[in-house]
């Protein structure tokens, strides 16, 4: 293992959630070292999201352990203090960037509002930081004074980054953050997102479905369905060369130059372990 | 070769925003022929489902709507009575949610059979009989049970294919799909696509396919034609688009995309953002401010959509740059 010699700055142990008789997170493991990486890939009900709410502390356990930057974080927070250090180790960024900013505050006022809360810096500290942060997410000054509404999705989902990245948490989990935006401006983000990370040394949880966003950005991957890792190990050799048959229909499923979709990889599908699409649970 | 199914020339529409005229679509010509697909790719704002809606008369209320849409030969836009409701039985529409365009209280059977008992007069047992039939070509088996449910007690991937069976059993002879599988799993949109794209062989249906994903289009579509800022940049043979692109802003469209099979050092972000056509420059190329190869003659009028190697392009440098757009790749 590459990683062996890198402080861990995320360990989760055989991580379960039960909501009533479902088990949306069976025996989930794995730890990303500093400055480090991980996707986490699956479809609608893989559990990716519950494992990302359970991280930052949205939703408890059932069991297993969450460890961040030696804390552990898998019951909940038992005094302001501990709640406030746990918000400078793990940060989130949401996929909609439309409905995750406060529609009444700017991108200062919003990023203001987290280094009051987490630093209490004087206000004079504060804006030099706020500077620094738009600057560092690329959203000139204007952009910086206005409300969300006056933003496109991806100038709003820079504001929702430069927010996270004001508490200087050492992990930021990314659920599904690029994947609204449209492809000229995913680019730019995913640029952003790499720049960041050479910079400040934070680490990544990157929640998605897109597999090609997945190669760009993470050095391992955990493929998820219906709440356990059927594969787990370095991106490209998982997205190479994978050795389970759902990790191959997922790859096989994604559109490219001489591309067929055919029903019978839908019945792969099936036969993959995927609940047979006639089948299917009903949603509530 | 006979006349195209659909043709639009000289489509420009106007909406009425804060109280100004803008223009969401300027100067839009394409044809469909009879049993075509044609992919229509963009990102947000460059007017692919204006376009749709154009087609079938859904824009909305006040728009100034110059240029024709002619389906089967007749001015679409002209129609009414009798000859408005054959159009409408022969044009389908599938959306990107299909949750928000069935009725969540009523029963899965209602919104399958409506327009065969309303449009076509067939009565409620044979259009249950129809559409049992339907729903099993597009993969749902136990019809009658299904016809009996409440959309709820669907997934979205199955409720996508009821919207798919709904909108086949009018026999229509152009499918109009805007993001139909968006909303999806990817396992899923390999089932539905595959679904649409036997149907529409078996039936000889043509289809105006609206999506932003560039190689989705290329993969199911005969040709497809890529708009910026409410004009269409290029038309193309979808599979000589990703090797050969006509037009500097397909080339960085598919540059920008990360790619499943390698991790790029940087990728090729465009700079700037995708701008609606009321942002556009109008006396000059409406992708000029972004394009990595604009020069003196891009600014000097706006580009005609021009004929080159079989497809087409609103690039004035489009013969000078062909074969030096596909590449280089990521570095």
């Amino acid at each position: 293992m590459p990683d062996r010699d890198r402080a861990q700055v995320l360990e989760v142990t055989s991580l379960r959630k039960e909501f009533g008789d479902l088990v949306a997170v069976d025996d989930v493991s794995f730890s990303i070292p500093e400055a480090g990486s991980l996707a986490i890939v699956g479809e609608s009900g893989s559990g990716k999201t519950t494992i990302a709410r359970m991280i930052v502390g949205l939703e408890r356990p059932s069991g297993g352990s969450i460890t961040a930057c030696g804390h552990d974080r898998s019951r909940p927070a038992r005094s302001l203090a501990d709640r406030r250090r746990r918000g400078r180790e793990v940060q989130i960024v949401f996929q909609d960037p439309y409905t995750s900013l406060d529609p009444r505050q700017t991108a200062e006022g919003a990023i203001d509002e987290v280094l009051r809360l987490h630093h209490g810096w004087p206000a004079g500290r504060r804006r030099a930081r706020v500077a620094e942060l738009t600057d560092l997410v690329g959203l000139d000054e204007r952009q910086s004074r206005a409300l969300p509404r006056a933003l496109s999705g991806g100038q709003r989902q820079r504001v929702a980054i430069a927010r996270a990245l004001a508490a200087q948490p050492r992990i930021l989990i990314l659920d599904e953050s690029v994947a609204a935006l449209d492809v000229s401006i995913q680019a730019q983000v995913l640029n952003l997102l790499a720049d960041i990370r050479d910079e400040t040394g934070v680490s990544y949880i990157l929640i998605s479905h897109d597999l090609a966003v997945v190669r760009q950005l993470a050095d391992t991957t955990i493929v998820l369905r219906r709440g356990q890792v059927v594969e787990q190990g370095p991106t490209a050799r998982v997205l190479d060369d994978p050795r389970h048959a759902y990790t191959r229909l997922l790859r096989d499923c994604v559109p490219r130059p001489g591309w067929k979709p055919t029903r019978q990889l839908a019945r792969a599908s099936a036969s993959a372990g995927q609940a047979d699409p006639d089948k299917e649970a009903p949603r509530g | 070769m006979s006349d195209p199914l659909l043709a639009i020339d000289g489509l420009t529409v106007r909406l009425e925003v804060r109280g100004a005229r803008r223009a969401v679509l300027r100067d839009v010509a394409l044809t469909v022929r009879a049993g075509e697909a044609l992919g229509l790719v963009g990102e947000s704002g460059s007017g692919k489902s204006m376009t749709a809606r154009a087609i079938d008369r859904l824009l909305p209320r006040g728009a100034e709507v110059d240029g024709t849409i002619r389906f089967d030969g007749r001015d679409v836009h002209a129609l009414s009575g009798p000859d408005l409701r054959r159009f409408r039985s022969q044009v389908a529409m599938i959306f990107q949610d299909p949750r928000a365009h069935v009725n969540p209280v009523r029963r899965i059977g209602d919104y399958v059979t409506e327009a065969l008992r309303t449009n076509l007069g067939a009565s409620p047992a044979d259009a249950s009989r129809r559409a049992a039939d339907m729903l099993a070509q597009v993969g749902i088996e136990g019809g009658p049970r299904r016809l009996r449910q409440y959309p709820h007690e669907l997934s979205g991937g199955m409720l996508q294919r009821v919207m798919i069976a709904a909108a086949l059993l009018t026999e229509p002879r152009l499918l109009l799909a805007d993001e139909p599988t968006t909303a999806l799993d990817v396992t899923t949109q390999a089932e539905v696509m595959a679904i649409l794209d036997e149907l529409r062989h078996e039936y000889g249906l043509a289809m105006l396919f609206i999506t932003h994903d560039l190689e989705l289009a290329a993969a199911i579509c005969d040709r497809t034609a890529v708009m910026y800022a409410g004009q269409i940049v290029e038309i193309r043979e979808s599979g000589r688009l990703h090797d050969d692109p006509l037009h500097p802003y397909t080339a960085a469209l598919a540059a920008a995309r990360p790619d499943i099979t390698r991790a790029a050092g940087r990728l090729r972000a465009i700079p700037g953002r995708p701008l609606s056509a009321f942002e556009a420059p109008a006396g000059e190329c409406a992708f000029a401010p972004r394009c990595p190869h604009v020069r003196d003659a891009c600014r000097a009028g706006p580009p005609p959509l021009a004929e080159l190697g079989g497809g087409l392009s609103r690039c004035v440098r489009a013969h000078e740059l062909r074969g030096k757009l596909g590449e280089p790749a990521n570095a």
